[in-house]
């Protein structure tokens, strides 16, 4: 047996935006184990319910993460809608998915970037995160806020989006569509990018199902698992079939999240030409009683948020089970076997995103 | 900014914030603000640094990686908090986890708040945090102490430039 030698990964490092640990156990060039440790980011806020009230909380589930801050309030506010009988107009329901979509062209557009960024293909980068702003633009005119916009409130939304508002909409994703068919073509057909992809941190249909893999991470690797399909909210309306690839690497992973943002772009065409007429919120009354287990499909993965109430103004419990937190293990397995060159793609392959994992 | 001579370099750290701050740092080297043009580097290594950009109240955990961070940064160098989280704790200042700003750690020069703090306003920290370096510099007896002086008016007095401009060319 070759000897063994220890390379921390983390949790500073040039291609990580967030710190994340990882000792590496290499064999000569190769990885043989992976340990990963986390906890550079835990904040605790899960026990911040003692001490907000249910409706302040809202600000604070948006803030578990910065890129899906959009999901995590409208999972929460879901849970508490269902808790307190509450309706949600159509209207609303448009305008949550439509920004929700928005949310997941945006997520995709900055991995797509940074993966670009991994294997050092810094002009990609740069095509990727311009790209995004456009969608950072419309969230900023459309609510005020580029990252954080605390659009949500429960019982609907708190902005109406004007029609002239929403035909601006459109045109900007479809001039988008252009400009990203040029990116996309790099993804999938430039012989650099398929290098440093194809083959790389494989994990087979079985691996990926048996690890619990959640996202475009389980997808992926062939397995067709994604919470829009069960047609909540108005994904049913929409007609929503999941993308599923089959090869399990990270051109596969990355294959997964490029026809996303096509699907997504599509969505928010079909949800502009469908939007109903009417209000956009209800007034809510009471305080929340039992308990609820919301889902919802964020760009990274399966995301569930459970409360619980006991009638006063402060929850006794909510906890949020995050996509990434899910992933480590098939992040793990991934690493096994693989070149220590290949660590940052494949790390960065299950969209890593630490503020999410540990809250 | 006619003082800045050379273009700093930045290190970016993420201590314990939700991601949005971070997200922006980047945004603002990226082609729409675009810092990069003057040189402006995100690098990943604090020896080669001169801007420490930290995001986030920093938990317990985070707290030593945040300080040999700043260890290991050649003198002269600057701290600039993004973001409400570095500023105070913000929203997150309750929990039991959090140290309450990133200036309990390390000591800071620059406060950007904001949540998230917009990279114009992250800019303009930078900006801000260049003439505090041009003062450490001229303070440790390396740069002239004009350049010193000049990035000092320029930061009590913004706007007495803009005006004297004017001024001079009729003249």
């Amino acid at each position: 047996m070759a000897k063994q030698t220890i390379i921390p990964f983390g949790p500073q490092h040039p291609v990580l935006p967030e710190p994340i640990h990882l000792d590496l156990v290499l064999e000569d060039e190769k990885v043989v184990q992976a340990i990963p440790s986390i906890g550079f980011i835990h904040r605790g806020l899960e026990k911040l319910v003692e001490k907000k009230e249910y409706t302040e909380l809202m600000y604070v589930t948006e803030r578990i993460c910065g890129i899906c801050a959009f999901g995590h309030n409208w999972g929460y506010c879901h849970a508490i809608e269902i808790l307190l009988n509450v309706e949600v107009p159509e209207r609303a329901e448009y305008l949550r998915v439509m920004w929700h979509e928005m949310s997941r062209v945006h997520s995709h557009l900055l991995w797509l970037g940074l993966l670009a960024d991994a294997f050092g293909f810094e002009s990609l980068f740069m095509h990727c995160w311009r790209l995004r702003e456009g969608i950072l633009d419309l969230f900023e005119k459309t609510t005020g806020g580029r990252v954080i916009f605390s659009v949500n409130k429960i019982g609907g939304v708190h902005r109406d989006v004007s029609p002239e508002m929403l035909l601006e909409i459109s045109t900007v994703i479809a001039g988008m569509k252009k400009e990203y068919d040029e990116l996309a073509k790099v993804f999938i057909e430039d012989v650099s990018v398929k290098n440093r992809t194809v083959g790389v941190g494989k994990v087979s249909k079985e691996d990926a199902a048996a690890l619990c893999a959640v996202g475009p991470t389980a997808r992926g690797s062939g397995v067709p698992f994604d919470i829009r399909s069960t047609g909540h909210s108005i994904y049913g309306k929409l007609g929503f079939e999941p993308i599923v690839e089959e090869g399990g690497d990270c051109y596969a992973r990355a294959l997964v999240r490029v026809k996303e943002v096509y699907q997504s772009m599509e969505m928010i065409q079909k949800i502009i030409a469908e939007m109903p007429e009417g209000e956009i919120s209800v007034n809510v009354k009471g305080k929340p009683e039992g308990e609820f287990m919301a889902r919802v499909e964020q760009p990274r993965g399966e995301s569930c948020y459970y409360v619980k109430g006991n009638g006063t103004k402060n929850l006794e419990r909510m906890r949020v089970r995050t996509p990434t937190n899910i992933n480590v293990p098939f992040l793990v397995s991934a690493l096994a076997g693989c070149e220590l060159a290949d660590v940052p793609v494949i790390v960065l392959s299950i969209d890593p995103c630490i503020s999410c994992t540990e809250r | 900014m006619s003082y800045v001579t050379k273009s700093p370099w930045l290190i970016h750290y993420d201590g314990s914030s939700c991601n949005g701050c971070d997200i922006e740092v980047l945004a603002c080297l990226t082609p729409m603000y675009d810092a990069e043009r003057f040189g402006i580097i995100n690098t990943g290594n604090p020896k080669h640094a001169d801007i420490f950009l930290v995001t986030g109240g920093v938990n317990e955990q985070n707290k030593n990686v945040v300080k040999q961070i700043y260890d290991q940064m050649p003198e002269p160098k600057v701290v600039v908090a993004v973001g409400i989280c570095a500023c105070s704790g913000g929203i997150f200042e309750e929990c039991y986890n959090i140290l309450g700003g990133a200036d309990k750690v390390i000591p800071v020069d620059v406060y950007v708040p904001g949540c998230a703090a917009r990279p114009e306003q992250i800019i303009d920290g930078i900006v801000q945090g260049l003439g505090v370096l041009a003062e450490k510099r001229a303070a440790m007896g390396k740069a002239p102490a004009a350049t010193a002086t000049a990035a000092a008016k320029l930061q009590d007095k913004p706007e007495e430039k803009p005006a004297a401009e004017p001024e001079d060319k009729p003249e």
